[in-house]
């Protein structure tokens, strides 16, 4: 048993552990990413524990101020919330339809030339930083809209909301198109065979087909809109305000945050802790959407 | 009767034409509210911020007179963290992507590495912010350093440089790893000589992608506490005082290109929204061609390779 046929085999054991240790390496990096969401749960709900314990759960949620750095200070999540959502919905309005009837026409309608065209310019559309979309927010979108509505204000929910729409469009549109197109061809080619149409079948057989991967293309969208920070941060003013008009100016869970990273606040502050206690409610909100997306996948899944 | 019922037919048929073209036309509006949003972006920005492009708005420090000022110390600042972000992530996101596609058995714990991975894509960056915040500002004493900016913008980018580093391998056909373990290779010799020459330029496309994206971020790195002023370079290496070393400046305070047009943004003097729009059409001149070489390289990688 310990003679080997040849040196080469006998160096087989070293081998092996060269083999075992690398595996294990390759291993940390993989499962460094948990450790990513734990440090995440962790610092947040570490910060907001020490937060919950000065302010009770009741104030957060219910009460309908938040003037955390003043003197009567108050902590009501809730007017952040309306601001979040306020924008959110404008933005969705803009993405939700502009999103599905291009994905739409780029999977049953363009030709060849014109999706392989506008694909990639869809993607440079979602590459551009968010901070160049709040400028043209700010600085243009919002003098274009005072034109028509004199009495808009110059920071407002309203042309942040609809820049991020735009923003938003090409990631609603190109999962959707990519859920469209794994629809098989038979489908389609049983749909013409019975004299539909294109827009008959776009409509009618391939769209409730791939309708779980346009689900989950608009919960991305809408995790984008909650998440959103600096459009807002520059284009709809920080104010704190409990409103559902975007034609007011807000401010948001994330927009807070930045306003507070902005200044100068020590460490351990209740003021340096109300921004744990926003990012947990952000990230909650958005591990929520995760979830539907996933359920939405699991449930409405087709299998061909 | 006959002619009646084709007479029908007709205009049934021209009916169903009729929406199918509008459709095709609502496609192509929808389609051009984006291009023209982009175009109207870039160009509104080209004409208020391209004239005030010149060799001193590269070399200037910011400055309280908006004439002066220039972005020197900010893109500085965005090559410096850029590099650490690069160092940090493209070894750790290839790994974990190597892992997944070519070592990882399949039970519960790869279930739990994957479907964490997808979440970690959906987090919004500003909680990455906090986590760098709480975690490499305060915990490990970083400070509102280099250090802390480039890891945290690792972070961010690691979901998208896995994602790609698993579909690079994938595009692979198993008949490269069976050839590969028939000529008594191991797995790691097996990824070493074949898997990660052959899958390199997509995973070089995912990076590319990420550190486009990771060069517009703005957020987390204003939460970590970048300062908006920054009149000063950090210091090369073994400039400083004795014991000055090879990597003092990753410990210096810093800024980058977002966060300066950010606060030429929010300032109400009209001077300094042109410095804006001058410091906005540098990053999205930089984010496009980045995009652009990604898009480039996948293309010919689509062209050349033939299994």
């Amino acid at each position: 048993m310990t003679e080997h046929v040849s040196d080469r085999l006998s160096r087989k054991a070293s081998r092996h552990v060269k083999e075992r240790i690398i595996e294990f390496l390759l291993f940390g990096a993989a499962a460094f990413s948990v450790f990513i969401t734990v440090a995440i749960v962790y610092v947040l709900v570490k910060e907001s524990w020490v937060f919950f314990e000065t302010v009770p759960l009741s104030d957060f949620l219910f009460d309908t101020q938040w003037t955390p750095l003043f003197d009567d200070a108050h902590y009501g999540i809730m007017v952040l919330l309306s601001g979040t959502l306020t924008s959110s919905g404008v933005a969705l309005l803009v993405a939700i339809p502009l999103g599905t009837i291009i994905a739409i026409y780029l999977s049953e309608f363009a030709g060849f030339t014109v999706r392989e065209v506008a694909k990639p310019f869809l993607e440079l559309l979602g590459g551009v930083p968010t901070i160049v979309y709040g400028y043209f927010a700010l600085t243009f979108i919002t003098p274009l809209l005072q034109k028509f509505y004199p009495d808009l204000p110059g920071f407002n929910l309203l042309s942040a909301g609809l820049v991020m729409g735009i923003m938003i469009i090409p990631y609603v549109a190109s999962l959707s198109e990519d859920a469209m197109r794994a629809v098989p061809m038979a489908l389609r080619e049983g749909s013409y065979a019975m004299g539909a149409t294109r827009l008959q079948t776009a409509l009618w057989v391939v769209t409730p087909a791939a309708t779980s991967g346009i689900a989950s293309a608009y919960i991305l969208g809408i995790s984008r809109a909650v998440g959103e920070t600096m459009i807002l941060a520059v284009a709809a003013g920080m104010q704190p305000n409990l409103t559902f008009n975007p034609t007011e100016p807000g401010a948001t869970i994330t927009s807070y945050i930045v306003q507070v990273a902005l200044g100068d606040l020590p460490h351990g502050s209740i003021g340096y802790q109300t921004i744990f206690a926003a990012g947990l409610t952000l990230l909650l909100m958005t591990l929520a959407f995760n979830l539907l997306g996933y359920w939405l996948r699991k449930h409405y899944r087709e299998v061909y | 009767m006959n002619a009646d019922k084709l007479q029908r037919i007709r205009s049934i048929i021209l009916r169903a034409k009729r929406w199918d073209l509008f459709f095709t036309l609502l496609g192509i509006l929808s389609l051009m509210v984006g291009v023209l949003t982009f175009t109207v972006l870039f160009v509104d920005m080209a004409i208020q911020g391209v004239p005030r492009l010149n060799l001193d708005f590269f070399t200037s420090f910011p400055s309280r007179r908006a004439a002066n000022a220039g972005i020197l110390s900010a893109w500085v600042g965005t090559v410096l963290v850029m590099l650490l972000t690069a160092l940090a992530a493209v070894p750790l996101g290839v790994a974990a992507g190597v892992y997944l596609e070519e070592y990882a058995p399949k039970n519960w714990i790869t279930d739990i590495i994957e479907i964490n991975i997808s979440n970690l894509a959906g987090i919004p960056s500003i909680v990455y912010g906090l986590l760098a915040l709480g975690l490499f500002v305060y915990y490990f004493g970083f400070g509102q350093s280099i250090l802390s900016a480039g890891l945290t913008l690792a972070l961010l980018i690691l979901p998208v440089i896995i994602v790609a580093t698993r579909e690079a391998i994938r595009a692979i056909p198993q008949s490269i790893h069976e050839g590969s373990y028939a000529c008594g290779a191991t797995t790691w010799q097996t990824v070493r000589d074949h898997i990660l020459p052959y899958s390199s330029a997509g995973i070089l496309t995912g990076v590319i992608i990420g550190m486009a994206r990771a060069i517009g971020e703005t957020a987390p790195i204003i939460t970590i506490g970048a300062l908006t002023f920054i009149a000063f370079l950090p210091p090369a290496p073994f400039s400083g005082e004795p014991p000055a070393g090879l990597f003092d400046w990753i410990f210096a305070p810093f800024t980058v290109m977002p966060i300066q047009m950010f606060n030429w943004t929010s300032r109400p003097e009209a001077a300094f929204a042109v410095n804006a729009a001058a410091a906005g059409f540098v990053l999205v001149f930089m984010t496009l061609a980045m995009n652009g070489l990604a898009i480039y390289v996948r293309y010919r990688l689509r062209k050349n390779i033939k299994w």
